[in-house]
């Protein structure tokens, strides 16, 4: 086999996909190099997990070129499939087994030897924090523990590609960081990952590179950087205790605009120091009351709005 | 889908083990029938019930009703009516026990493991061969808990060793084609409700045969179809290996019968399998 350093993890070009006359890929691109963490954002039905699927050789495209580990996704699924791991949205652990006797099924579908088995399982257990539950039926387990051991099963084939689609949906926040953590360490093993998801702040968190899925296509891709300066937003917001200290700011400032706290005003501001201080001084010279004063740079929230225009369609998480 | 000419470099085409993964399945499916004893003894208690009921509440008049050198008296007309109707009451343990081969493939289906079995690289057919498996070992292990049953409530059977090693390889050639039967119709169910319900028919067949009483009592119509479904030279066959009645044809036509259900069961399933959804 050919290989180059430079190749990368995944590249597609083309991809489309139709399920009747409801299009759900056009013409999507993307490449991913290795060792990096590549984020695919969309709202729900954007076609995030249509994409997971195609590249996981669960769907067949029909049309466009995709290469996953230097394989061709159509011609060689078997290739990629032992290069991949998959932890998809829904839970694919079996729940009458134990987490213990998942894992094992796993190493012995990957063909593990006996003593490679037990120091695997054993490490897996102990680096998701499933040793105490290792005996027990995965149906006992939160949440948070199911998704771990999903995650788990996928690293007991040690794979070059890990695609997580959705792996934080419907977590609580702790358990997110948890996850989040345990997805950091991944990349710092050398993997490359493909996660997709619908909350903004963990693209923001985690990826190298981002790219935002609207309608089948490709917006926008970047790191979180560059996405963010794409778009300008930044202000400061003010709030204040009674609508007279409003009244008398509008006064003032002749750039406020009305917040959707009725109490409250955005003034746009590059957020400099220099820039808040003459913000504050302005105030103070009519001794203008106010409650609350909050600094705002884009996030990508605005960034996604800005990207897919039409606000009233289904807005992304941004918790 | 890609042109030739960016083909690049062969396919790789890698090594499966479909013997390997089909005994790793095979031990996840029998670990999960032990987690789950609730169905094992729901499968195994309904044939035994029908087995008591049709032997105590029926079994002094049928038996009367068989003719022949059937004796008189419900005493006499039970002890024939048991060895009537074992035959049937076998092949209904069969049927009910694929039952939960196909819940089992369907709860499988609509969980994600399947998804991840599929983007895992190993012998695919494994997934079903490990629930054939499975399923012949706890069918076999029905089939022993209803003969028992029957022994004790007065089936007795004339065959010697002989009979008894045919009538046990005849019960395998049986059950692998219910059990491919059941597999598909586990897959091609939506929900885990019609895949308990899809195989009823199976159950249902015996006595719209000759398993519960002669075909020749029957009206035209009817007779016509029970002479000719699968399960009336099934259990011919069956009555003629355990108790000494001539088999005729039948064996080799119950052969036949398992040989495409089996054959068309395998097929339907890989092809289900390996589908799009």
């Amino acid at each position: 086999m050919i290989s180059t350093p430079s190749r990368p993890a995944i590249a597609a070009t083309g991809l489309r996909k139709a399920f009747g006359d409801h299009v759900v890929l056009d013409g999507l691109e993307l490449t991913v190099a290795s060792g990096t963490v590549f984020s695919l954002l969309g709202a729900n039905g954007a076609g995030k997990t249509t994409t997971v699927r195609i590249l996981s050789t669960l769907l067949s495209a029909d049309a466009g070129d995709v290469r996953v580990a230097g394989h061709d996704v159509a011609r060689e699924p078997d290739a990629v499939r032992a290069a991949i791991g998959v932890t998809g949205q829904f839970s694919a652990v079996d729940k009458l087994l134990t987490g213990e006797e998942n894992l094992r099924l796993m190493a012995d579908l990957h063909h593990l030897v006996r003593r490679e088995r037990r120091q695997r399982i054993a490490r897996l257990l102990e680096q998701f924090e499933l040793t105490e539950a290792a005996g027990k039926p995965a149906s006992t387990y939160s949440g948070g523990m199911l998704r771990r051991l999903d995650l788990a099963m996928t690293l007991v084939g040690s794979p070059q590609v890990i695609f997580l689609d959705e792996p934080t949906t419907g977590l609580d926040p702790r358990s997110r960081r948890t996850m989040w953590e345990i997805i950091r360490d991944l990349v710092a093993g050398g993997v490359t990952i493909f996660l997709t998801t619908q909350y903004l702040e963990e693209a923001d968190e985690l990826a190298d590179r981002i790219a935002v899925l609207d309608r089948g296509r490709v917006v926008a891709e970047g790191t979180a950087e560059e996405l963010k300066r794409r778009i300008p937003g930044g202000h400061v917001r003010l709030r204040f205790a009674d609508a007279d200290g409003l009244d008398a700011a509008v006064r003032v400032l002749d750039q406020a605009a009305r917040d959707n706290d009725p109490l409250a005003l955005r003034v746009p501001s590059d957020g400099s120091l220099r820039s808040l201080k003459a913000l504050i001084g302005q105030l103070d010279d009519r001794a203008v009351e106010v409650d609350e004063l909050s600094v705002h740079t884009p996030d990508l929230d605005d960034v996604f709005l800005a990207l897919t225009g039409d606000s009233s369609r289904e807005k992304v998480t941004s918790r | 889908m890609s042109t030739p000419a960016l083909a690049g470099p062969a396919p790789v085409k890698l090594r499966v083990h479909p013997f390997r993964d089909s005994t790793t399945m095979l031990r996840r499916n029998l670990r999960r029938m032990l987690r789950y004893p609730s169905m094992t003894l729901m499968l195994v208690g309904m044939p035994v019930v029908f087995l008591l009921l049709f032997v105590y509440v029926f079994g002094g008049t049928l038996g009367n009703g068989l003719g022949g050198a059937a004796p008189d008296g419900a005493a006499a007309g039970r002890a024939a009516y048991v060895n009537y109707v074992a035959p049937a009451i076998i092949l209904m343990t069969i049927a009910a026990t694929v039952q939960g081969t196909a819940i089992s493939v369907a709860m499988d289906m609509t969980e994600g493991i399947i998804a991840r079995f599929r983007t895992m690289h190993i012998a695919r057919v494994s997934v079903l061969t490990g629930h054939v498996l499975g399923s012949v070992i706890q069918t076999a292990i029905s089939l022993a808990i209803v003969i028992g049953v029957a022994l004790l409530v007065g089936f007795r059977p004339s065959a010697g060793p002989v009979e008894w090693l045919a009538t046990a390889g005849f019960l395998l050639a049986v059950t692998v084609a219910l059990v491919w039967l059941s597999v598909a119709l586990g897959q091609v169910s939506e929900s885990v409700e019609t895949a308990s319900n899809l195989p009823m028919p199976l159950i249902l067949l015996p006595f719209l045969g000759s398993g519960f009483v002669p075909t020749d009592s029957m009206p035209a119509g009817l007779r016509w179809f029970a002479e000719y479904q699968p399960f009336t030279p099934i259990i011919e066959t069956l009555r003629g290996l355990l108790t000494d009645e001539p088999i005729g044809n039948n064996a080799w036509i119950a052969l036949g019968w398992c040989a495409v259900i089996a054959l068309g069961g395998h097929l339907w399933s890989r092809r289900l399998f390996n589908r799009e959804t």
